[in-house]
């Protein structure tokens, strides 16, 4: 099977229990469990050929521009892990569903499972490090998703919260250590990575790179000081316990200094960084675990303490040490997952975690007695079992590490670990299972169904068999997987039950015989160490959140406090300092153009544009008449087009400038209609420094781009030449549009359209809000005209109307020859049904036209899009146009086009938006007995029903 | 000619950019559209300038024609513009009617309904 798909069956797989949780809850684990089986077994056909020492690999180039490619490879440690993940995966799937209750989603359940196992899955077969970095990220949130699964629990909440906290922090800083290793390296590949060890080791950058990916490794295998993540994470239930925070997500750390082995290792640096930080985490993990009352907690700080010790081998960085580590990673995981299990099944059975509450259970669950019994032993250290050999590895090594030239530090050290970690594992088994049977559990306990028991029994039973037959079991996959982290071959991994009087006996002596000691002290030990004042790591995780929430909150009150001219004014300094960054380091070359002379039309024609201007800001606060000035403006504007050769932009304009004006009377009728004078005169001179020094910025920049030829030759020369030959026709503006860049276009509409949609939408939810009772209720802010419809406008407009629609066809029709077009066409299309809201009223004309305006906006942009796509049956790109003339008799020659098709949707979308924009805003004005009831109509019906009363 | 364009469009963006900065939404919506005047005739002019040469081409007779490219896009800018006018307006009336204020900052005293 490809890698891609083991990588990607978990994913795929996620669907299913989501769906088949409908179909019962044995549907869904099976599915869950099928998946992951298969995943298995396309993963155990790779097997022989990577016991063999061959490496297995599949690659796809996804952005090979960034290095960031679909890179797998499956080598001795990946198969060590994938095979981890997915086996103890599928017992843990078998365990929850027995274990989780009727209440809880199961689907759901499986689903963030298989998630998480494809991201795990995903970084282990992760041969590019910009990929893995995406499935790590991944396992925090997926994880995330499953320690806050019982979301009814607050510790579940805040547990999941302080894992995400610290593992995607720890994940950032990852980010920036792997990125500067590729950098050094010169590829993103690992492959490649890891075969540049000296390169890297004498880079200046490998003390930053090695320490920051050193904190992503430590924080998601709660190395010390990121040790609290995982005790508060115990509030999972107890599978995700089981699988993350046991076999899987807390390795992955581990898996990475693993796999980071080959380049980073072999360092000072290396060693005391990461050897010190296992120690440390070893002993502290072991000595919290001796104290913890819950089962839970007992577990999650051993669990600390063994994942320190694993850390601890790595770091020594010798060959031996990485076999060990190896080793040590596959006994913690079976003895560890099964410890779990069964402390989920004491807590299912006796409805209590808590040591004081349980005791003499092996009268009542002999069953777990056994299976917990010898997980625990194992993970004490005792023979027969896999942890006696792997521990007794771990402290022969310890004896051949000196730290700071003091031989015996590291050794003591380690001996004091394996000491407390005998203790607690010795407790686990004689506070819960022996002493005499009590009478005061929460619920009577005994020995739960196969479905719990079996799980952790497959995992007990190969507790036993590595230990007894190593070499048989465990060395084929140990050699490949330490062969991939040292790369040696054939490491050499002999562990043997009986080695004779070694060093290594000796202190496991110690240490057993010490830690059963210190058990039967247990009671004044635990006072002294509730004695001893020590930090909580809770408390200071929480005081440096609440620190960096209060700090961000005020930083962000201080940007953001509300003031929109306050941000506008900001943005525009930084503007303008840009802009004067920009001339002051620039050259702006000679003026190369001449100048076109000043006639007096153009001199007229300024006067009145700029008066019209500056009188807009000194009357703005006078708002009717800042809307009759900005008017002349606009006129002033669409002149200025005319004159300057832009006939079609003339056009544009000015009708434009007809409906803008229309809607802003329409809006201004329901707002004040003075502004008040509130700006400082600080504020007005601070106002007036920044405008003025934009508008000169604006001016001077336009001037100078004016009077110089172009920089590069211009694309219009193409556009002239060939708007007649290639598009049909001679008014070249509408070609472009229509046709060179009839794509602009076609978004131009689609936009078009939705602001008028928008427009729409936010009038149906404030006409459906109690705002609407103030807009009935409303009085106007002058005295209604006597006559709201005037009879010489009436008649004038509906006089108009069809001369108005006749000049928008005409105005359509030539466009593409002549200045006109689909735009300007549809603008005055549009204002011609306006008069008719205006002179006539908005109910008598919506009563006499039945186009829903939505429509029409949709059939535009319909008629363009298949216009465009009519250029598909051809075997041309969308939007290709055609044409041809046609002379029909008595009629001048003339030209079709599918651009004029075209220019009909652009037509259509126009007239719809314009309509559906100025219709939504007038709908605010409807009161009752706002429509008079015969507006200036004949109604011949009315007279009809005159005369019959006349004839009565 | 083109000092005369050149200081209409610094006129025309400092006053709108002034009446942008006001305190109240009706002069930004003004403000907004004298700034749209600037924009538009700015892009145009970056075609340069040029009298009574229409790019409406002439079968018979060989003449200059002006730029048409910044015409296009300035044309379907001025559509665009009033799109834009007209959501801004619609979202100004719809922030005055439900909080009884048109301010433009959010500081201070909320409206009402807000």
């Amino acid at each position: 099977m490809s890698l891609f798909l083991i990588a990607a069956l978990p994913f795929l797989g996620a669907v299913f229990p989501a769906l088949l949780i409908r179909a019962g809850r044995n549907a869904a684990a099976a599915s869950t469990g099928s998946v992951t089986l298969l995943a298995l077994i396309g993963l155990l056909l790779h097997a022989p050929a990577v016991l063999r020492g061959e490496t297995v690999s599949a690659r796809l180039d996804w952005l090979p521009d960034l290095g960031l490619n679909a890179n797998f490879q499956l080598d001795g440690l990946g198969l060590l892990f994938a095979g981890l993940i997915l086996g103890i995966g599928l017992l843990i799937i078998i365990y929850a569903r027995f274990y989780l209750s009727r209440e809880d989603p199961m689907g759901q359940f499986y689903s963030f499972l298989l998630l998480f196992q494809g991201a795990m899955v995903g970084i282990v077969l992760s041969d590019n490090i910009l990929l893995l970095l995406v499935f790590w990220e991944l396992t925090s949130l997926s994880s995330f998703l499953l320690i806050g699964y019982w979301k009814h629990l607050p510790e579940g909440r805040q547990g999941a919260r302080m894992a995400l906290a610290v593992t995607g922090s720890g994940g950032l800083a990852m980010i920036g250590g792997m990125l500067i290793l590729g950098h050094i390296a010169g590829s993103y590949d690992l492959s490649v990575i890891l075969q540049h060890k000296d390169l890297i080791q004498a880079s200046p950058l490998y003390a930053p790179a090695l320490i920051l990916i050193l904190i992503g490794a430590f924080t998601k295998s709660a190395q010390f000081p990121f040790h609290f993540w995982l005790p508060h994470a115990m509030a999972a239930p107890t599978p995700v316990s089981a699988y993350l925070h046991s076999a899987t997500m807390v390795k992955a750390g581990l898996f990475l200094m693993a796999r980071t082995w080959p380049v980073l290792s072999g360092t000072d640096l290396w060693f005391y960084l990461v050897a010190t930080t296992g120690l440390v985490t070893m002993v502290l993990g072991a000595v919290i675990a001796l104290f913890k009352d819950d089962l839970k907690a007992l577990l999650a700080f051993s669990t600390v303490s063994h994942l320190g010790l694993i850390t601890m081998l790595l770091g020594l960085g010798t060959k031996p040490a990485a076999v060990a580590a190896v080793f040590h990673i596959i006994n913690h995981a079976t003895f560890k997952a099964a410890l779990f299990m069964s402390a989920g099944i004491v807590d299912h059975a006796a409805h209590t975690r808590s040591i004081r509450q349980l005791g003499g259970l092996r009268h009542l669950m002999p069953l777990t007695f056994t299976l917990a019994g010898i997980a625990a032993l194992s993970m004490a250290g005792i023979p027969p079992f896999n942890g006696f050999l792997s521990k007794e590895m771990m402290l022969e090594e310890a004896t051949h590490a000196v730290w700071a030239g003091v031989p015996w530090l590291l050794p003591a050290v380690a001996v004091g670990g394996a000491l407390f970690s005998v203790a607690y594992s010795l407790r686990y088994i004689a506070h819960v299972f022996l002493g005499p049977k009590r009478h005061d559990y929460p619920t009577l306990p005994h020995d739960p169904g196969p479905g719990l028991w079996l799980p952790p029994a497959v995992l007990v039973a190969l507790v036993v068999l590595i230990g007894l037959f190593p070499e048989a079991i465990a060395a084929p996959i140990v050699v490949a997987a330490a062969d991939a982290v040292t790369g040696d071959h054939h490491s050499y991994f002999h562990p043997k039950l009986w080695h004779g009087l070694t060093p290594a006996l000796y202190m496991s002596v110690v240490a057993v015989a010490g830690g059963a000691l210190l058990l039967m002290l247990h009671r004044p030990a635990e006072g002294l160490w509730n004695a001893l004042p020590r930090p909580e790591a809770k408390v200071i995780y929480d005081a440096i959140v609440g620190a960096a929430t209060r700090a961000s909150r005020r930083i962000t009150d201080a940007l953001h406090d509300g003031a929109l001219t306050r941000y506008a004014a900001i943005f525009l300094l930084f503007t303008l300092a840009l802009a004067y960054y920009a001339y002051a380091s620039g050259d702006t070359g000679p003026q190369t153009r001449a100048m076109l002379p000043i006639t007096v039309m153009p001199v007229v024609g300024w006067i009145c544009l700029v008066g019209a201007t500056l009188c807009v800001v000194a009357f703005h606060r006078n708002r009717l008449l800042a809307l009759v000035l900005i008017g002349v403006t606009g006129l002033m504007v669409s002149l200025s087009f005319n004159y300057l050769s832009a006939p079609d932009l003339a056009l544009t304009q000015i009708s434009v400038e007809v409906v803008s004006i229309i809607l802003l009377l329409l809006a201004l009728n329901f707002m004040p209609q003075e502004t008040p004078r509130e700006s400082s005169a600080g504020r007005k001179l601070r106002d007036a420094v920044l405008s003025v020094g934009a508008g000169l910025g604006a001016g001077g920049l336009i001037y100078a781009l004016m009077t110089r030829d172009f920089a590069l030759p211009s694309i219009s020369e193409y556009h002239l030449a060939n708007s007649y030959k290639g598009g049909g026709g001679t008014n070249v503006v509408n070609v472009i549009l229509v046709d060179f860049r009839g794509f602009d276009t076609f978004g131009e509409i689609i936009v078009l359209g939705i602001a008028a949609i928008i427009i729409f939408a936010i009038t149906e939810a404030v006409l459906g809000s109690r705002v609407r009772a103030r807009l009935l209720n409303r009085k106007p802010w002058y005295p209604l005209a006597g006559d709201a419809h005037p009879l010489m406008m009436v008649v004038a407009t509906r006089v108009m109307m069809p001369i108005a629609l006749m000049v928008a066809a005409y105005i359509f029709f030539r466009g593409h020859n002549m200045p006109g077009g689909g735009f300007i066409a549809g603008l005055i299309a549009a204002i011609a049904v306006v008069m008719q809201y205006m002179a006539s009223g908005f109910s008598w004309a919506t009563e006499r036209q039945g186009l829903p305006y939505h429509g029409i906006i949709g059939t535009g942009v319909l008629v363009a899009a298949v216009t465009g796509m009519g250029a598909w049956f051809n075997g041309l790109p969308f939007l290709t146009s055609a044409f041809g003339y046609v002379h029909p008799p008595y009629l001048e020659e003339f030209e079709l086009a599918t651009a004029a098709l075209f220019d009909l949707g652009v037509f259509l979308a126009v007239l719809g938006a314009v309509l559906l924009a100025l219709q939504s805003l007038a709908r605010f004005a409807w009161q009752p007995g706002i429509a008079s009831e015969h507006p200036m109509d004949i109604n011949p019906e009315r007279d009809d029903a005159a005369a019959v009363i006349k004839g009565h | 000619m083109e000092i005369l364009l050149a200081s209409a469009v610094g006129i025309l963006t400092a006053s709108g950019i002034y009446l942008i900065l006001r305190q109240r939404s009706f002069p930004v919506i003004i403000g907004l559209s004298l700034l749209s005047y600037a924009v538009n005739l700015f892009l145009f002019a970056t075609g340069r300038l040029a009298l009574n040469q229409p790019p409406i081409l002439n079968k018979y007779a060989e003449v200059a024609y002006t730029d048409p490219l910044p015409q296009a896009l300035v044309l379907t800018a001025i559509v665009i513009s009033f799109g834009m006018t007209a959501v801004v307006v619609m979202i100004a009336l719809s922030a005055y009617l439900a909080a009884r204020n048109d301010r433009i900052d959010m500081t201070g005293e909320t409206g009402e309904d807000a």
